[in-house]
């Protein structure tokens, strides 16, 4: 992997840290007028999430990570593993506990996703920012009720659990936004 | 990737300042003239390309058909200086290889000026007259600015006078605060004060308000007299001005020594030999005049686009500057 020069810095850049692979969140050039140059960033650990502060010595290099974002396409879970499939190479990989985080809440068989492959292998994966689910489990609707803006939990075969208005009834399909989440809407079949 | 999306779909071509900025640059421009006018200060213009070029192992010259762009105008306003001892001053583009960021741009704007006569006390009297007749013009409020010794705001974070401050004391001042330092510094004290400065004095400075940090270490002198102040402590006389956080001028009691110059010269290439950094011709057009003679005088630099910044209330140089950055 090539190494980068503090004056390459800039943001999303993927950098090996400590062992780890970061990417750059921000970077600042700070330099006295007379004297040393220093580029302070935010860095955060792709394993880990973690964002932390480091300040490097200008002209200080630092090896890249071999990390790329690919679309890949969401196969099965065999309760251990998570298994994608590039769509164009038909090269499937496995995903880990870790790497799935809390995705495995979001992912539907066929679904294209954002896997970040870290030395080719997973090493997160993001779900679509929208998902569209079958509603497994929910108290019955409250029929008309639009207005109120109450809301009550509604249970999906994924494990996920989702806030919906009350009128919403089992075994309705609805959107959501993966990010937050939240009930974004009701899917007219 | 989506960030490189974005910045690829601005528009290049158009003005980083809006033209109500534009407008208050040369309003600036004018009250500067106009102060140095009143005071008698002349205005001269110095070459920008030249033969020497800046020893100094932190800044770095473009080198263009063998020649340097200045990276200041200093050395041939104190040839100017040593052949006529008169005020003067001189508003400069000047080029700096490598400084990019949110206040720096490899091309800026330099007010530089030197009073005969003048200390760096004296001089900064002097700024802060200039700085007064600004704020007013841009109707700006502004507290007097104060000063503050550079040994008093370090052993205010080291509890210790900066003579006596080492790398061990400066690293562990940044372990107390769960601060990242890095290792890179090495064994470079000066490097270490710098980022001890940034990271604990000059980034706590309130926004609104001015400062002077004043004496600095004789270790950072440049082109600074060092003396010895009644406390003892070996300083260079050498002053900076903030406001709040951005660093705008840099002023010193000039060095008038030739020998005392040649010899920084010199030293400043061999650390730009042991840090392998390409080498710079220094100045022997500016050494033959000090030999003939350097009137006692003051001289200070200030940043114009960090002026415009902080007198505007933007936050990225490229907003002051008609074409910062890419758009050039």
């Amino acid at each position: 992997m090539a190494n980068y020069n503090t004056n390459e810095f800039k943001g999303g850049l993927k950098i090996m840290l400590d062992g780890d692979p970061h990417t750059i969140v921000e970077n600042e050039f700070v330099k006295p007028g007379k004297g040393q140059a220093f580029t302070r960033t935010k860095v955060r650990n792709l394993k880990t999430g973690r964002t932390v502060e480091r300040t490097f010595k200008s002209g200080e290099s630092v090896e890249g990570a071999d990390v790329m974002d690919t679309e890949m396409q969401y196969l099965y879970s065999d309760g251990e593993m998570w298994h994608f499939m590039d769509p164009k190479s038909f090269e499937q990989l496995a995903a880990d506990k870790t790497a799935i985080g809390d995705a495995y809440l979001w992912l539907i068989e066929e679904a294209m996703c954002e896997v970040t492959l870290f030395n080719g292998q997973p090493l997160a994966v993001s779900p679509p920012n929208f998902v569209e689910m079958k509603i497994k489990e929910t108290d019955p609707g409250v029929r008309g009720d639009t207005a109120t803006g109450g809301n009550k939990p509604a249970y999906m075969d994924t494990g996920a659990v989702v806030k919906v208005p009350l009128f919403i009834e089992e075994g309705e399909v609805i959107k959501i936004d993966t990010r937050s989440g939240e009930y974004v809407s009701r899917v007219k079949n | 990737m989506c960030l490189e999306s974005k910045t690829s779909n601005i528009d290049t071509w158009r003005p980083g300042a809006s033209l109500d900025v534009l407008e208050k640059i040369a309003a600036l421009r004018d009250c500067i003239r106009s102060y140095m006018q009143e005071q008698d200060v002349l205005e001269v213009v110095t070459p920008a390309l030249s033969q020497a070029a800046s020893t100094d192992p932190n800044i770095h010259s473009f080198a263009a058909g063998g020649r340097y762009l200045h990276t200041s105008p200093e050395f041939p306003m104190k040839r100017l200086l040593c052949a006529y001892a008169r005020d003067i001053y001189q508003i400069a583009n000047v080029f700096r290889d490598g400084e990019v960021g949110r206040h720096h741009n490899a091309e800026f704007s330099l007010l530089e000026w030197y009073r005969v006569g003048m200390d760096h006390h004296a001089l900064m009297n002097d700024v802060e007259a200039l700085m007064q007749r600004i704020v007013e013009q841009f109707s700006i409020a502004w507290v007097q600015p104060q000063t503050i010794r550079y040994t008093d705001a370090v052993s205010r974070v080291c509890e210790k006078p900066f003579d006596e401050v080492t790398i061990q004391h400066i690293e562990n001042v940044f372990r107390q605060h769960q601060r990242y330092y890095p290792a890179a510094i090495g064994n470079d004290l000066d490097a270490a004060m710098d980022l001890l400065m940034d990271e604990f004095v000059v980034s706590q400075f309130e926004p609104s308000k001015a400062c002077f940090i004043v004496d600095y270490p004789a270790s950072q002198a440049a082109l600074a007299r060092v003396s010895v102040d009644k406390d003892g402590y070996k300083i260079a006389e050498r002053f900076e001005l903030f406001w709040g956080p951005v660093e705008l001028a840099n002023g010193f009691h000039e060095l008038v020594d030739a020998g005392e110059q040649r010899a920084r010269f010199i030293a400043e290439q061999q650390t730009r030999n042991s840090r392998d950094q390409s080498s710079t011709p220094m100045d022997e057009h500016l050494l033959q005049a000090l030999s003939h003679g350097l009137p006692d005088c003051a001289g200070v630099a200030l940043g114009l686009d960090r002026l415009m910044l902080v007198l505007t209330g933007c936050d990225h140089i490229d907003q002051v500057q008609a074409f910062a950055g890419d758009r050039a």
